[in-house]
């Protein structure tokens, strides 16, 4: 539905990305996830038409929309914050564009009850956006940027600027929206564990390339390069000889007192996290992080020794 | 036990002098600011009046009845308000697109213009009056009311784009792509969302801007005089020809629309919205 190709945009310090190459089916949600400056904004900005690009095409339903300015794309934006003009009460931020549309008044009204109860803010039509809180204002962006029924829904970073648990739940309404009305969305985030809770597919980005591209139990259990596995979740990561470096996630260890598994070594520390104990372990090749269960923790002690074995793990080569 | 009873006594005396002490030092700045002002206001009322004796001797409308019927006052008033109000709409009409541009887009010369801009104002005005009027002679513009329009436009425009494109620097981007977003063209944009969030700092560039105007008088004594006459030029002759209680009764003229400016302005864009417009810039 909507396809990037050998689309590159370069800025005029060196930054930004080239030659990528993607595409959105329609009703999936796909994630660009990265560190800032990875080029996620971008990508996101030149689909919604704030930037132009270098070189490549912009596909949605076949038609091309690089030479379409931003209000005559079939897409629309929420931003991390200023989405909502401040002159304006909820009811007119969210008719303007209706009323650009033409739509008569009545249809208008109806579309943006509907909207505000779909969102949760029911009854808050005539608040400012000065009066309501950070989450508050997130979700009336959502519902304007939804009203104007767009082929593809663009997110930036919609939640970084708000608390973790209202974050939580609007990651979970919002997918609950998502695949009740079946619209395609492209999120971008600098949050793996919400890159991986939200998506369909998951794009993996670094200094303006795409390392890798898959769903999130892909990218999780099979990363394909040595910065995927250590962007996302936790892992170990073990020098061995002849340049080769050995990765395994601390699920996937094994702690065990004395000696004969896949590598020896000495407890360093036991921290209690909560629902697990992370057990971290003093080895040749370095430190290893294990999580182990309550009942192992009270038979370990700092300075045992212990073997470690591995479950699920990758190698990768240093160049 | 005696010594607790008899402190609370003590501290207060101590504490009514520092007080003391600080009321007579805000009296004192109080009528050094206010004092001449005040002074002003009494003469303006005063039916006759004699140096060195501080108080009239007799208070009456007398000098207000006279200065009103001088014949240049009535048109001076006029000029005042008629230059303040075209050279402040012209510099708006002008300047606001100019602001925004300077606000907004990164074009070659942008800091060029915004110097040369700066640098008109940085000098001693008599200068750019003089160049000015030699260049007005040639032309013909001497004594003409566009010529004096460009004088007073001289600062308004300066006003209207200083402040306005710190106005519109301030206005975040993303208010403005969100409208894109939604249908809305630039100009439709510009208008519904970008003017009226820096609307603060415009209003208060505005006010600057006509106040400005109103006190204008090298120049405006230099290119139009004797054909056009403002307040302020008027009150040179008034000051030298007549009486101080005449001054004074043209100096409360001058200060009246100021004032009713600024309670209009705090009436209907209210003080926070003005406070706001100080802080744009």
């Amino acid at each position: 539905m909507l396809e990037i190709i050998n689309m590159t945009k370069l800025y005029k310090t060196g930054d930004g990305v080239k030659d990528i190459n993607l595409t959105i089916r329609e009703g999936e949600l796909v994630t660009l996830l990265g560190p800032s400056g990875c080029g996620k904004t971008t990508i996101l900005r030149t689909i919604g038409g704030f930037l132009n690009v270098d070189g490549g095409d912009i596909r949605i339903a076949g038609q091309s929309i690089i030479h379409l300015p931003p209000e005559k794309r079939p897409t629309s934006m929420v931003f991390q914050a200023y989405n909502l003009w401040p002159h304006m009460r909820v009811f007119d931020n969210l008719e303007f564009g209706l009323k650009l549309r033409k739509i008569p008044r009545a249809e208008r009204a109806r579309r943006i009850s509907e909207m505000m109860a779909l969102v949760k803010m029911s009854g808050m039509e005539k608040k400012y956006p000065g009066q309501m809180s950070g989450g508050q204002q997130q979700r009336i962006a959502i519902a304007r940027a939804l009203l104007l029924e767009p082929q593809v829904l663009l997110l930036d970073e919609p939640f970084s600027a708000l608390d973790a648990k209202i974050r939580q739940q609007m990651r979970e309404e919002l997918r609950k929206i998502q695949t009740d009305l079946n619209i395609t969305v492209a999120f971008v985030t600098h949050d793996q564990e919400e890159a991986m809770a939200l998506s369909d597919r998951v794009v993996v980005m670094n200094k303006g390339n795409i390392e890798q591209e898959g769903s999130p139990q892909d990218i999780y259990h099979r990363p394909q390069s040595r910065y995927v596995a250590d962007f996302i979740g936790e892992m170990n990561f073990l020098q061995m000889p002849d340049k080769k470096v050995l990765a395994v996630r601390p699920e996937h260890v094994e702690v065990s007192p004395g000696s004969g598994g896949d590598l020896d070594g000495y407890v360093r520390t036991i921290m209690m996290l909560g629902h697990y104990i992370e057990m971290t372990v003093d080895t040749d090749h370095g430190i290893v992080k294990a999580f182990i269960s309550d009942e192992q923790a009270q038979s370990f002690g700092r300075g045992d020794a212990v073997t470690l074995r591995f479950g699920r793990k990758q190698e990768y080569t240093t160049p | 036990m005696s010594q607790t009873v008899v402190r609370p006594p003590q501290i207060r005396r101590a504490l009514g002098k520092k007080r003391a002490g600080g009321l007579a030092i805000l009296f004192a700045f109080m009528l050094f600011f206010y004092g001449p002002l005040l002074y002003m206001f009494i003469l303006a009322f005063a039916n006759s009046y004699n140096f060195p004796a501080i108080m009239p001797n007799e208070f009456g409308f007398m000098w207000w009845d006279y200065v009103f019927k001088q014949p240049n006052t009535l048109v001076s008033i006029t000029n005042s308000f008629l230059f303040a109000v075209c050279s402040t709409a012209l510099s708006f009409v002008i300047c606001i697109p100019a602001a925004y541009a300077l606000a907004r887009f990164q074009f070659t010369g942008r800091k060029l213009v915004m110097f040369l801009f700066l640098l008109g104002n940085a000098f001693p005005k008599i200068g750019m009056y003089t160049s000015m009027g030699i260049i007005f002679y040639k032309v013909g513009l001497m004594g003409t009311f566009m010529g004096v329009l460009l004088i007073h436009m001289l600062g308004t425009m300066m006003q209207m784009i200083w402040l306005p494109a710190g106005a519109f620097r301030s206005v975040p981007r993303h208010l403005e792509e969100a409208a894109r977003d939604a249908g809305a063209g630039p100009l439709r944009t510009f208008f519904k969302v970008t003017l009226p969030v820096a609307w603060p700092g415009i209003a208060v560039a505005l006010l600057y801007a006509f106040i400005g105007s109103l006190g204008e008088s090298v120049g405006t004594l230099f290119v139009g005089l004797p054909q056009w006459r403002t307040m302020m030029t008027e009150m040179y002759g008034v000051i030298l020809d007549f009486p101080a209680t005449a001054g004074a009764v043209f100096a409360l003229l001058l200060i009246i629309p100021n004032f009713v400016l600024l309670l209009l302005m705090r009436k209907y864009i209210g003080a926070e919205t003005m406070a706001k417009g100080f802080k744009m810039s």
